[in-house]
């Protein structure tokens, strides 16, 4: 039923001569086929969660189940196997591959998992429809604005049939027109595909569409309000 | 994707490409220049006077004994004869000499050689600079080396008495008259070579009609192998000529073997220098390519890129510019190995240095395949080892901190 669980996680960098406990304790269920916002201020910890949770970084101590799988007993082909199937990253610099198409970067992780070319054009094209980049399918990153590339971000996110998509801050380098229509679009496949959303951000827009909002304040959990407590959709 | 990040910064892959291709170059038509070299060493030095092969008695060539003879020179020659690659041979006779001018007397070595068939193995006849060469019917005619005609101040004309001792213990002692004064390069051998027909040689040494070497000159270098194992079986299965040797260029001329390899190595330390500064820029450029790209990595690895198809696709990338380079370089290496291989290299004021190896002035570059394959090979060796660095290094990069990279 739950697609995160996260145990008494703890995160400490060293900066410098400095430890930082980015993440102190913090336990979270997520339910399959939600719409979660971690919300907080920058430093607060929100990203490494999300990182943690990804399989991208590693907890100090605690344990995170992700769809069924003990992340800390994943080597790293394991882990990279594990986020190509299950796991799709919208990130708040899109970081879309420069030398690859809008359609090619969506084919990307099609490639990766071995779908056949036609299929693989098929599936990449309907989803950039679906995120309203019909006819831009051969632009480079480089010709698309902001916010298409944060689309075509989502449309790569979403294209592999993750069972979670972790968006990082993926509203804060577009203005509040562009990311209101970005998020329409993840609520729209929140809800058309059952793609559980877990987003980190400091957006009240964001905020305002979750249906669950967690607060971290310092690493820790602040405020759950749980479930369906803020839909303001 | 591999191919798009090559020309992602088309000038540094350029560059990245000539340097290799450069190194390809380079090594190409240095490689060709010493197997043309090498090879106008080799064929120089055997038609000057070893030949390809000598057949002589066994201990001849350590001991310079005069009683230890070739008995039955014809039989040899019609071995010779019925071996194929044989292109032509010739019979020597050789002794230590006092050779004595009015003013002066040296020691020297006296070789009998057969006029007509000399001329066939050997470039004597047109190293003639003063005078002419033996003809089939002189008896107390003589050639001497330059140099040696200079100590015994001796022109043409002018007689030499030679003292020695005969195959059979006498003295052995005539007088000849210098009829040609030759010149080969080669200092020892002009300072201390005469030679006279070789009838008039045998009276004189009372060899009765025998000699000390059969000088064979096969078709090409190639063809050695082939003569001196034919001619080995042959001797050995006959008891009148079982006591016999056959010795091929590399035994008779173990130093020019001995200078080739020198040459070699030393080469061999040129190129590899070549290729260190050559490998040093591309590792550069490698790594530049990998700080430049880190971030863009993590993110690959975040989207469930594996860290072995992340290296895959490095190697690739670096096998595309090497593979290029490579191309290039064979193209124009063996362009310009062409163009010399026909027109030859003169390098001004090395002429006397060459000729003391028996080299002629003009060298010939011999472009081959195995010039080309060793040349690009080792080039591509070097690259693809330079490039497993950068891209192993990948393997280590863990997302996020890649992600975090500037």
């Amino acid at each position: 039923m739950y697609i995160v669980e996260c145990k008494n996680i703890t995160k400490t960098y060293q900066q410098g001569n400095v430890a930082v406990q980015a993440v102190r304790g913090i336990s979270l269920l997520i339910t399959k086929g939600s719409f979660v916002a971690l919300a907080g201020p920058s430093g607060s910890g929100k990203t490494t969660i999300l990182n943690i949770i990804g399989g991208l970084d590693s907890p100090d101590a605690g344990e995170v189940i992700l769809d069924g799988n003990y992340l800390s007993k994943m080597n790293q082909s394991e882990l990279a196997n594990l986020r190509l199937h299950k796991v799709g990253f919208v990130f708040q610099a899109y970081n879309l591959i420069p030398v690859l198409s809008a359609l090619e970067n969506v084919e990307y992780v099609m490639l990766l998992q071995g779908v056949d070319t036609i299929e693989r054009q098929d599936r990449a094209k309907a989803i950039l429809d679906d995120v309203g980049l019909e006819g831009k399918y051969s632009r480079r990153p480089a010709e698309l604005s902001g916010g298409q590339q944060q689309r075509v971000a989502v449309a790569r996110a979403l294209v592999s049939n993750p069972s979670i998509v972790l968006a990082d801050e993926p509203t804060a380098n577009l203005d509040s027109g562009t990311g209101l229509a970005l998020l329409k679009i993840m609520k729209e496949m929140n809800e058309k595909r059952n793609v559980t959303f877990l987003f980190s951000t400091h957006d009240h827009m964001v905020m305002d569409h979750a249906r669950r909002l967690i607060q971290i304040r310092d690493g820790q959990v602040a405020d759950d309000q749980g479930e369906e407590n803020t839909d303001a959709s | 994707m591999a191919w798009r990040n090559v020309w992602r910064n088309p000038r540094r892959s350029i560059l990245t490409i000539l340097a290799i291709a450069f190194a390809t170059t380079t090594l190409i038509f240095m490689l060709s220049w010493q197997f043309g070299s090498y090879e106008t060493m080799i064929n120089s030095a055997v038609k000057l006077h070893t030949g390809h092969l000598q057949i002589e008695a066994k201990e001849y060539r350590d001991k310079k004994n005069i009683r230890l003879t070739v008995n039955s020179p014809k039989a040899v020659g019609r071995v010779l004869e019925n071996t194929p690659g044989v292109a032509a041979y010739t019979f020597r006779a050789n002794a230590f000499s006092m050779v004595s001018s009015e003013k002066r007397t040296y020691g020297a070595l006296v070789s009998g050689i057969d006029p007509l068939r000399e001329a066939s193995v050997s470039s004597l006849k047109d190293l003639i600079r003063k005078g002419s060469y033996l003809s089939a019917d002189d008896t107390n005619q003589a050639m001497v080396g330059r140099l040696l005609a200079k100590n015994l101040q001796v022109d043409l004309g002018d007689e030499l008495v030679l003292l020695g001792q005969g195959r059979d213990g006498s003295i052995a002692a005539t007088v000849v008259e210098v009829k040609g004064i030759f010149s080969s390069g080669q200092d020892e051998f002009d300072r201390q070579t005469i030679h006279i027909p070789l009838l008039f040689f045998q009276q004189v040494y009372t060899m009765a009609g025998t000699v000390h070497n059969v000088v064979v000159f096969g078709e090409s270098l190639d063809h050695v192998p082939q003569i001196k194992r034919s001619v080995k079986t042959v001797l050995k299965n006959q008891s009148d000529m079982n006591g016999l040797s056959v010795l091929d260029w590399t035994e008779l001329m173990p130093g020019l073997i001995e200078a080739i390899k020198m040459d070699l190595v030393s080469g061999f330390v040129f190129y590899i220098i070549l290729i260190i500064v050559v490998a040093f820029s591309i590792l550069n450029t490698f790594l530049m390519a990998i700080f430049e790209r880190t971030r863009e990595f993590g993110v690959l690895m975040a989207i469930g890129t594996t860290p072995g198809r992340l290296t895959k696709c490095l190697l690739l990338e670096s096998a595309s510019i090497t593979m290029l380079g490579i191309l290039v370089g064979i193209v124009a290496g063996s362009l310009i190995t062409w163009y010399f291989q026909v027109h030859g290299i003169v390098i001004s004021g090395t002429s006397e240095l060459l000729r003391q190896y028996g080299l002629p002035e003009r060298i010939y570059p011999q472009l081959s395949c195995l010039s080309v394959s060793i040349g690009a090979g080792i080039v591509s060796i070097i690259t693809l080892l330079t490039a497993l660095y950068p891209s192993f290094r990948v393997k280590r990069l863990r997302p996020v901190e890649a992600m975090l990279a500037v």
